[in-house]
């Protein structure tokens, strides 16, 4: 029963989260104020279909659904969700929603194609810092994402005003001082977020393995991604990095994000690849 | 149509050249021409437009009233003779005429198209003319369906919201730079005529500081005074560089007055800060490879026409959306008017139809002595529903759509057949 509902539940988010980007583009197109309202309440309901749906997962495996490709993909898109929702609570940047939709969108999709099945935990992950770990860096991959989709815009806008071209970006997209604070936003955050995870793992690591660190590929690439981030925050603020620089290498980080969620697992292995 | 008829009669920027508009009798003011227009016998109801490109003059006249010679003689006064009247003369009848005040309405007639002022001016003469009584029912629809469209074309359409001046377009992308230029700091390079209107429009969108930089130091100083800003000479521009966003340089200086090189520098005191440059002197102050530096933006004066040329084209394009809204609304305003010519004709229907009834109840119920209080009723309850029932068929054939377009006619054959008496 409560298996049924699971996987009805997934496929209602990916319904709703089609139509939320869908409707976000239209509006994307035709600016028609009225929709933007209709789009931002199909993409909450997106996210609170996402928050039940993950519960469920839960209520059935018995533990914090992350371990599986299927489960990191979902919470990676439900974190990026709600960072966007709980950011549009505070500041609203203009078009910024039909971006956030598009990528929340491929996520769930790559996730309809993994498998959904429950597999056993193994034994390394039957611990609390399961979720405070896991939890806590695709906390820090949402908040990334943003300033991922926010560094694209930055560049669409920014090349319209330097090539004097204007197109069909320069009247949709917001002010490029609007798109560097977002940046900014995000970035801080995404980092303290990342931080934790880096050092919540290497905690867990020294109960279950014995170690802080033992240079495992994703723990690598987890230090190269923090240092990318750390270099451009303390850039930012001694010698004033912002603009197209501070957007390309925000989305370079967000590469390094990828690639240690996916690209490690299935190119390099190690101990954390449990999610293959 | 019987009734009433629509007329406007006017002259516009694109038919009448400036000297003859400003022969035109109507230049001071509404009162004395609004009193005047109310004389010309024949008129019912009367409005009058008066702006620097066009006059115009709206009546409802009964049907068949000849007034257009009147109105051109009060339009035109003397100024010219009645043979020159039709050069430069446009007259609208009924839908036309509606159609035309819905385009002016929605400024697709005006000069500059899509210019907001001609809403207000509008709205402006109405209300003198509605403070001398001089609309009615029919103007007093019209003129508020018209603001309506004008609302409608402007909350539909883009038409209004493309920058098609250079000072507005050098807004429209600071705005874009800077998200807002309020607390923008801003420096004139050069104290000519061309500085001070950019600055006069950047201040008026909110900038804080202005700081002009002359060469000679005098009339830095009387500028500044302008608008409460400071004045330095030349040798010190590279260091206001570091405090200033926005620059508007018109210097007639011969050469380039500051290098890329010579900015460079100063982008790393300002912590990559943004800067954006607007260079509408000729020949240009500012390096074009400025532009090339990350951060900066640098706008001549042929990138801003450029800018001022695309939003033109586009608001083309917006215009011809808008002037669907205008035929859509006309065409509704038609159909409304020619309802109104039909609405005597029904009541009369109704009306006669009563009176049928009444007599042949009353020359019936007597006769029927023993009918209890309820069977009279439901005797005058039949009668009165054999009346609707036999009228419903022609009402709906007189309201229907085919029959307004010739609305005229079927009225008057609608009245032979049921001998209704003429109105009025």
């Amino acid at each position: 029963m409560l298996s049924e509902v699971n996987y009805l539940l997934f496929n209602g988010v990916l319904l709703v989260s089609f139509v939320a980007c869908a409707v976000y583009l239209v509006f994307f197109f035709s600016q028609k104020e009225h929709l933007r309202k209709v789009a931002r309440i199909i993409f909450l309901t997106s996210g609170v279909l996402q928050t039940l749906y993950i519960l469920s997962r839960y209520l059935i495996a018995g533990y914090t659904p992350i371990t599986s490709q299927h489960e990191a993909v979902t919470f990676f898109a439900w974190s990026v969700t709600w960072a966007y929702l709980s950011f549009h609570w505070r500041y609203s940047v203009r078009n910024f929603g039909t971006f956030v939709s598009i990528l929340v969108l491929i996520m769930l999709v790559i996730a309809a194609f993994a498998s959904r099945a429950f597999n056993p935990l193994a034994p390394a992950l039957q611990s609390m810092w399961l979720p405070v770990h896991a939890g806590v860096s695709v906390m820090a991959y949402g908040f990334l994402a943003l300033a991922f989709c926010g560094g694209l815009m930055y560049l669409l806008q920014e090349r319209e005003l330097k090539s004097k071209r204007f197109g069909f970006f320069f009247n949709r997209l917001p002010s490029l001082e609007s798109l560097d604070q977002l940046n900014s936003h995000c970035l801080t955050i995404g980092f303290v977020f990342l931080t934790l995870g880096i050092i919540s793992g290497s905690v867990w690591a020294r109960q279950a393995w014995g170690t802080y660190w033992h240079w495992d590929p994703k723990e690598t690439w987890s230090l190269i991604t923090w240092f990318l981030y750390a270099a451009q925050i303390h850039q930012r603020m001694t010698a004033g990095w912002r603009g197209k620089r501070a957007a390309v290498m925000t989305i370079i980080g967000f590469c390094s994000v990828v690639f240690t969620l996916w690209g490690v697992t299935f190119l390099l292995g190690g101990v954390h690849s449990y999610a293959r | 149509m019987p009734g009433e008829m629509i007329l406007l009669l006017g002259v516009n920027h694109k038919k009448t050249p400036l000297e003859v508009r400003e022969k035109l009798a109507l230049s001071s003011g509404y009162d004395e021409p609004l009193e005047a227009l109310g004389k010309i016998e024949g008129i019912k109801e009367y409005y009058l437009l008066s702006t620097c490109n066009r006059v115009e003059i709206l009546v409802s006249v009964h049907d068949g009233a000849d007034v257009q010679h009147a109105l051109s003689r009060f339009l035109f006064g003397d100024a010219l003779s009645p043979e020159e009247f039709d050069k430069y003369l446009y007259c609208y009848h009924n839908a036309e005429a509606v159609h035309h005040l819905f385009m002016v309405a929605a400024s697709l007639d005006s000069m500059i198209v899509g210019e907001s002022q001609i809403l207000g001016q509008l709205k402006e003469a109405y209300r003198h003319s509605a403070e001398k009584k001089s609309t009615g029912p029919i103007l007093n629809r019209l003129l508020h369906k018209s603001f309506s469209v004008a609302k409608r074309v402007r909350s539909e359409t883009q038409i209004g919201s493309s920058a098609v001046s250079i000072s507005y377009a050098a807004i429209e992308l600071a705005k874009k730079i800077f998200g807002s230029i309020e607390n923008k700091r801003v420096l004139l390079i050069g104290a000519g005529e061309m500085a001070e209107l950019a600055a006069e429009h950047l201040v008026g969108n909110g900038a804080k500081d202005v700081v002009v930089c002359n060469r000679t130091l005098e009339r830095a100083l009387d500028l500044a005074k302008r608008f409460n800003g400071s004045a330095v000479g030349l040798d010190e521009l590279h260091e206001q560089l570091e405090y200033v966003d926005i620059i508007v340089s018109s210097t007639g200086a011969p050469g380039v007055i500051l290098q890329r090189d010579e900015v460079k520098p100063i982008m790393r005191e300002r912590r990559n800060k943004p800067l954006f440059f607007i260079d509408i002197a000729v020949p240009r102050d500012l390096d074009p490879g400025l532009n090339d530096l990350e951060n900066v933006y640098l706008y001549d004066i042929d990138d801003l026409n450029n800018v001022v040329e695309l939003n033109k084209a586009e608001r083309d394009k917006e215009a011809i959306k808008a002037s669907r809204i205008v035929d859509e609304e006309a065409l509704k305003f038609k159909d409304w008017l020619a309802g109104l010519g039909i609405t005597p004709t029904i009541a009369a229907l109704r009306e006669k139809g009563n009176q049928v009834m009444q007599l042949e109840l009353e020359r019936t119920l007597p006769r029927l002595k023993n009918l209890t209080v309820k069977e009279q009723k439901s005797v005058e309850k039949m009668a009165s529903a054999i009346v609707s029932r036999m009228l419903h068929d022609p009402m709906i054939f007189l309201k229907s759509e085919n029959c307004k377009d010739q609305s005229a006619m079927k009225v008057d054959v609608f009245r032979s057949v049921f001998a209704l008496e003429k109105k009025e």
